[in-house]
């Protein structure tokens, strides 16, 4: 096991949330968690195809950015992207109905696992290549700044947060978008879910500068370091830097140190991570410890919490039962949506 | 109406789209200030601002990934490339997000982008800036693909790809912005899936495009001295080819040669004689001829460079083999 980096710490002097807004991120926390499992579940009786990436142990950085944005800003996601729809706003079915590939899937049964989709919800996608998603995230805030800028519309500040991992920061639209948006002052947070390993690629044998959060100073913006398995202190920075974004200030840098506690997709063996790197991490699960908070903070009761876990227990279940008994796409559709115009 | 050069009839569209709808915008390497490598955008940027004329840096795959996303949410970006080639660089946000975006997203997003810049075989430019990339772009799902040949067809096809709600690659040419014409006063839209009937014939139909369309007249001009009547289509739309009208014209000659600039190998006339042979096989009176550029880079010598692509004379040799073989 390579030596951890520290986790930074960080001190709310009191509650940042509210006991709704609590339990609203609890509930995201939840979610993404049990629909991860259900399909971890799935894929193995066969019901769910393709190419599967879970995205649980990172759910305090999902939670954590999504949650303190409008349902008006944008969120854009990678192959990885089950939870973050599911924050946006994208109903569990509809996300579930996708991994099953039916006509009700948020991207009709097209996208499949890693392209989920939905206008509705700001949901740009869904992107399946390493880096691709960050110009398209760039191009919707520029979006909003060209319409507040250029088109004098004054309501035009929405936000958007690009997530991805710690493999994409070695790629070139990573580094290219940083500059144009700091350039142009975009109202954008690039929010890194280092999770330490790209496939079986540890993150150190990757980077020439493991800290990727210190990137940011090159540009010019702020990067800040952030422990990924604490939902509060994703918010804290998350909001500053959507404040900082709204106020047509310029783009963050967020590095979220998380882990994936299942392999890189489902069909990884996962061998090269050590069970001791394994338990480091989930001793500091993200959900248990939110729970502690909130308990500690008498925030919430123990029955809330339950209350909670109980609802998207039947979310979950409910999903996969309207995802079963939703309809294949039509075959005499098999060209629909190639042009704009179908 | 004054004579218009292509490259100010391409500004003219331009400018004429960007003050009719405000989410109409340019980006690319240097369309701003410097108004353009080939100065389709001269002085848009002090009308219209920085903004809506926007600078980019050096990094195509990004910037044209951002004016996808510009797109999706709303924008009608029209993305220069300021050579056609440097949009190599670019070829997996094109493919992947202009082109598959819409379908893979089940319908949720529309891209209506505009990727245009200069292409082909210009004066000893060297292999890199000489390329037809047309013919790689041709396979992916998605995109329209056209190419303007002439000040009026560049100007009315610009303006209907900027409205049209789809990815369009527009083909410009690199020695044809200084072609000139008289442009009608009022203004008018081209349709973007339509070949133009460059010359009607009764003899062979000769199909072609881009500055191929100067070297196969340049041959007509010839042969009709030598009493031949061969009829010439541009294609303009490379994808989806207008096979209407070459039915049409097939029907009529039953003899077909494709001059193209882009190479043999996997070209855009290799899949349109596939196509023929599936639609118009019983009215040909023989194999459908291509005439392609060589399947080498291009070279820079002026010489090596002249053999690379087809030469008016060798059009005129085969139209007159073919019409020789015939009787």
């Amino acid at each position: 096991m390579v030596q951890e980096r520290p986790l930074p710490t960080f001190q709310a002097s009191s509650p940042p949330v509210s006991k709704e807004q609590a339990l609203t991120i609890y509930e995201d926390m939840v979610l993404g968690r049990y629909f991860e499992d259900k399909c971890a579940e799935l894929y193995q009786r066969g019901k769910v195809k393709g190419f599967v990436h879970l995205y649980n142990g990172q759910e305090a950085v999902c939670s954590g950015v999504v949650k303190a944005m409008r349902s008006d800003d944008y969120v854009c996601s990678t192959y990885r992207d089950h939870v973050h729809a599911l924050s946006a706003g994208v109903s569990a079915r509809a996300v579930m109905a996708e991994l099953f590939g039916k006509e009700t899937g948020c991207s009709k049964g097209r996208g499949g696992s890693m392209h989920m989709f939905s206008k509705e919800h700001n949901m740009l996608g869904g992107f399946a290549f390493i880096g691709e998603g960050i110009p398209v995230a760039l191009g919707a805030a520029f979006q909003s700044r060209y319409r507040r800028d250029a088109m004098g519309d004054a309501n035009a500040d929405q936000v958007t947060a690009s997530f991805f991992g710690d493999g994409t920061t070695n790629n070139g639209q990573f580094f290219e978008c940083l500059n144009m948006a700091a350039l142009w002052k975009l109202p954008i947070l690039f929010v890194v879910e280092n999770n330490k390993w790209a496939i079986g690629m540890a993150h150190e044998r990757a980077a020439s500068q493991p800290e990727i959060y210190k990137k940011a100073s090159v540009f010019g913006m702020p990067g800040y370091e952030v422990d990924g398995m604490d939902v509060m202190a994703v918010r804290a920075v998350a909001e500053t830097a959507i404040a900082r974004a709204r106020a047509g200030e310029g783009p963050t840098l967020l590095e979220c140190l998380t882990y994936r506690y299942r392999g890189h997709s489902v069909a990884d063996p996962d061998e090269l991570r050590s069970a001791e790197e394994k338990k480091f991490w989930r001793d500091r699960d993200p959900i248990k410890r939110f729970e502690a908070y909130l308990l500690e903070q008498a925030l919430t009761s123990e029955a809330d919490l339950k209350a909670v876990r109980d609802k998207i227990t039947f979310v979950v279940e409910d999903a996969l039962t309207f995802a079963e008994e939703s309809p294949d796409p039509n075959p005499a559709d098999l060209y629909k949506y190639i042009f704009a115009e179908d | 109406m004054a004579q218009t050069f292509l490259f100010d009839a391409l500004r003219e569209a331009i400018d004429e789209e960007m003050a009719r709808d405000q989410t109409v915008m340019v980006m690319g390497e240097d369309v701003g200030q410097y108004g353009g490598s080939y100065k389709v955008t001269k002085d848009l940027y002090d009308k219209y601002g920085e903004l809506r004329v926007l600078d980019t840096p050096i990094a195509e795959n990004s910037f044209t990934g951002m004016g996808i996303g510009a797109a999706m949410t709303g924008l009608r970006p029209i993305i220069e490339g300021m050579n056609m080639g440097f949009l190599l660089l670019a070829f997996n946000q094109i493919s992947n997000n202009a082109g598959m975006l819409r379908y893979t997203s089940g319908g949720n997003f529309k891209i209506p982008v505009v990727i245009r810049g200069p292409g082909g075989v210009g004066s000893q430019l060297g292999a890199e800036h000489s390329q037809r990339l047309e013919a790689y772009f041709q396979a992916v799902p998605g995109l329209k693909i056209v190419a303007c040949s002439t000040p009026r067809n560049a100007k009315g096809l610009l303006k209907a790809a900027i409205r049209d709600d789809n990815p369009v690659l527009f083909f410009e040419h690199v020695l044809l912005y200084f072609n000139k014409e008289d442009l009608p006063d009022d203004e008018y839209i081209l349709p973007l899936d339509k070949a133009e009937m460059v010359r009607t014939g009764k003899d062979v139909t000769i199909l072609t495009y881009s500055r191929m369309r100067y070297h196969v007249m340049q041959a007509v001009a010839s042969l009709e001295k030598k009493g031949y009547d061969p009829e010439v289509i541009d294609l303009i739309s490379l994808k989806p080819i207008d096979y209407d009208t070459i039915g049409e014209s097939i029907r009529k000659t039953h003899r077909v040669i494709i001059v193209e600039e882009c190479m043999r190998t996997g070209g855009i006339a290799a899949e349109i004689i596939a196509s023929i042979n599936d639609r118009f096989f019983d009215e040909l009176d023989g194999p459908v001829i291509r005439m392609s550029s060589q399947d080498i880079p291009t070279p820079y010598n002026k010489g090596l460079e002249n053999l690379t692509i087809v030469q008016p004379a060798q059009i005129e040799e085969t139209v007159e083999k073919i019409m020789q073989s015939r009787l």
